[in-house]
């Protein structure tokens, strides 16, 4: 086989792994899209809240520390134990349930029956708000992320390439495990949606509020649930984002690379948001490997948008999304 | 008492249907009018110049554009940055090019640079809407970036990547460059924003205005009732980026003095102009002014209480002050959705009946 056929197979296969951390984002974004109807922007925020909590729970770090220094001139910052990560990962686990009550009860119950985009932007108003509060609960410096999962280049993969083509691929190990949690975590979220009782109340205040309303079903029980879940989802983006290039503030950028991904896969799909983060994944790494010679590189930054803004002119509802249908 | 239209009798159509109807506002109007081109160039000091009011007349301008696109046309746009960028660097491109240029004409050629690419990224509003649109404008925010970062001839090949402002005067007084007196930026830039605020004011209440408010409104009805689509998308459009384009041009020009693509007129300048509208009022001329002169001082005043009174660090009052734009730009939206705007309508109607209620 050439040579470049095969370097391009093999970006094309780190495309599909970085397709599956995009996805996990978007995947957050439909569950709230579904049950609520609300465009959540915060969603790559709560993923970079989460991993912050998690750090900070995993090396005992003093909430607030630095605001508590600042104001009384104290020198906290460690409580001197570390928390191991099968604890700290359900503790991490309730802050986002708790985080979702708050959002509930202080945001979203005051905004019912606002239009879209006044939900829209104070999910933007949320965004903003998590951001600065999760700096000043745990510190704004970069911070390593290490929940145990394997790391560095896939022997395996590297050995079975070679065997058959006589070069060894480089596939992350972390990203083979990304790939696989994600697959369980669809699994499991579909399982849930359409065999459990809260799953089918979600199903129904995605399809109707009023009605759903109307035969019984909670709708604030079930926008804390679904916000719930979107933090749990948000958590293990951020775990599998935070081990590949550690906790920091462009974390939270992922999510605006989920609306591509979005685009393309409809807002209401679950498997939608699959297939469109890895189209969006191969698509951006394959674009990268060919133009790279002819436009300089960087082209990541905007194809997936580009790519979206094409196909939105032939399918406007993307590729599962429901049909738009308009009357006056 | 004051506040109110008893006595003042309106005798033609055209006296019927201006801007300040109450004589009380009108009056208003043309103090602030005179304040601003009278008395601020003579107190207007650097620092109040550099932290609060350039920017804010720069940034009034860039929210006068976005609340055409979303207040008036109501179509969604967070490429507003990057639509500042062209204008900037249509405007460093022509000053190089064409030193003998007129700075003024320089920038509102520049705004019609920026609203040609916004016109360009407008088309696919004719097919998409709402939060699909939102991601379109986002191509052209992150590619328009990408351009100016990585295509050299935008910035003349200078081995910084960064675009520097060469002294221009008018009549004699620099007002770009290092050389640029405070008020002669300060100058610049209120002529150029009333300028804005009257064509703005002027095109929203004629015919193409109320053509974009119909196709806010239902844009089915709208084309049912013979309004074009196309036309009034894309006109709103290009207003929309000319006006963008102008504030960009100020921005780096004026204000900035040197600027980077991706540093200056990042994403986060999109949210930072479309707060400004939402929290100023969607589809409101006054509301542009007042979210931006809400999310410029708010900062400045935040930062002077956090880090100069209470002694702070810097980067705890940073994180602090994004979480509390955040929690306000909610609070705002529980509290008054249609923003400052309607907050102040609500007043004047109080204050038409005060102080006898009945």
């Amino acid at each position: 086989m050439p040579d470049t056929l095969l370097f391009a197979l093999e970006a094309a296969l780190n495309g599909l792994t970085a397709g599956v951390m995009y996805a996990l984002v978007a995947l957050g974004f439909v569950l709230i899209f579904k049950a609520s109807g609300i465009f959540n922007f915060a969603q790559g925020v709560l993923a970079l809240f989460a991993a912050l909590t998690l750090v900070g729970f995993q090396s005992g770090q003093i909430p607030f520390s630095h605001l508590i220094n600042a104001t009384l001139g104290t020198r906290l910052h460690h409580f001197g134990w570390n928390m191991p990560t099968v604890l700290a990962i359900p503790a991490t686990v309730l802050v986002m349930i708790a985080l979702a009550i708050l959002i509930e009860r202080y945001i979203l119950k005051h905004l019912i029956n606002q239009e879209p985009i006044i939900l829209f932007m104070a999910t933007i108003g949320l965004a903003y708000f998590l951001e600065g509060f999760g700096d000043i609960m745990w510190g704004a410096e970069v911070k390593a992320l290490d929940v145990g999962l394997p790391k560095g280049m896939s022997g395996a993969v590297d050995d079975a390439t070679f065997a058959w083509f006589g070069y060894g691929f480089y596939i992350d190990r972390l990203e083979i495990w990304a790939a696989g949690i994600a697959a369980v975590l669809v699994a499991v979220l579909t399982v849930f949606s359409q065999y459990t009782k809260q799953g089918r109340a979600l199903r129904a205040v995605a399809d109707d509020h009023q009605a759903a309303l109307s035969v019984g079903i909670s709708l604030r029980f079930i926008w804390v649930l679904t916000w719930s879940i979107a933090g749990i989802v948000a958590l293990v983006a951020g775990i599998m984002w935070g081990s590949k290039s550690g906790v920091q503030f462009s974390l939270s950028l992922i999510a605006l690379k989920a609306l591509p991904v979005l685009i393309l896969g409809g807002f209401t799909s679950i498997p939608g948001a699959i297939v469109g983060g890895l189209i969006i994944g191969v698509g951006e790494k394959l674009f990268d490997f060919f133009m790279n010679p002819i436009v300089g590189g960087a082209t990541e930054n905007w194809f997936a948008y580009m790519l979206a803004l094409v196909f939105l002119l032939f399918r406007p509802q993307g590729l599962f999304g429901e049909r738009i249908i308009e009357r006056v | 008492m004051l506040y109110r239209e008893a006595g003042d009798y309106k005798t033609s159509y055209v006296a019927d249907s201006q801007t300040f109807p109450i004589k009380f506002d009108r009056y208003g109007y043309y103090v602030l009018l005179g304040f601003a081109f009278l008395v601020m160039p003579l107190i207007i000091n650097d620092y109040w110049a550099n932290s609060i009011v350039v920017p804010f007349l720069i940034y009034a301008i860039a929210a006068l554009g976005l609340n055409i696109l979303i207040g008036y046309c109501g179509q969604l746009s967070l490429g507003t940055g990057g639509f500042m960028a062209v204008g900037a660097y249509a405007s460093y491109k022509m000053m190089t090019a064409f030193p003998e240029l007129n700075i003024i004409f320089v920038i509102v050629l520049a705004g019609v640079v920026t609203a040609g690419v916004g016109v360009l990224f407008g088309l696919p509003s004719l097919r998409i809407k709402g939060f699909y649109l939102a991601v379109a404008t986002l191509a052209a925010q992150f590619f328009l970036i990408w351009l100016f970062t990585r295509t050299a001839w935008f910035y003349n090949y200078s081995p910084t990547g960064m675009i520097s402002a060469p002294t221009r005067e008018i009549f004699g007084v620099p007002v770009t460059g290092p050389r640029a007196s405070a008020v002669s930026m300060y100058m610049i830039c209120l002529c150029f924003l009333v300028a804005c605020a009257w064509l703005a004011r002027n095109l929203t209440r004629g015919s193409i205005g109320r053509k974009w408010m119909a196709i806010r409104d239902m844009d089915i009805a709208a084309e049912i009732i013979g309004v074009n689509p196309l036309i009034a998308k894309l006109t709103a459009f290009a207003v929309s980026s000319f006006l963008v384009g102008i504030s960009g041009a100020l921005l780096f020009a004026v204000y900035l003095g040197a600027a980077e693509a991706g540093e200056a007129f990042g994403i986060d300048k999109s949210f930072l102009v479309l707060f400004m509208v939402i929290i100023g009022g969607l589809g409101s001329i006054f509301g542009a002014f007042a979210g931006a002169a809400f999310l410029i001082v708010g900062p400045v005043l935040l930062k002077l209480l956090l880090v100069n009174s209470l002694g702070w660090p810097t980067d705890l009052a940073a994180h602090l002050e994004i979480m509390i734009v955040g929690a306000l730009i909610i609070v705002f939206l529980i509290v008054e959705p249609h923003g400052i705007a309607a907050l102040w309508r609500t007043i004047k109607e109080k204050l038409r009946l005060w102080p006898f209620p009945y």
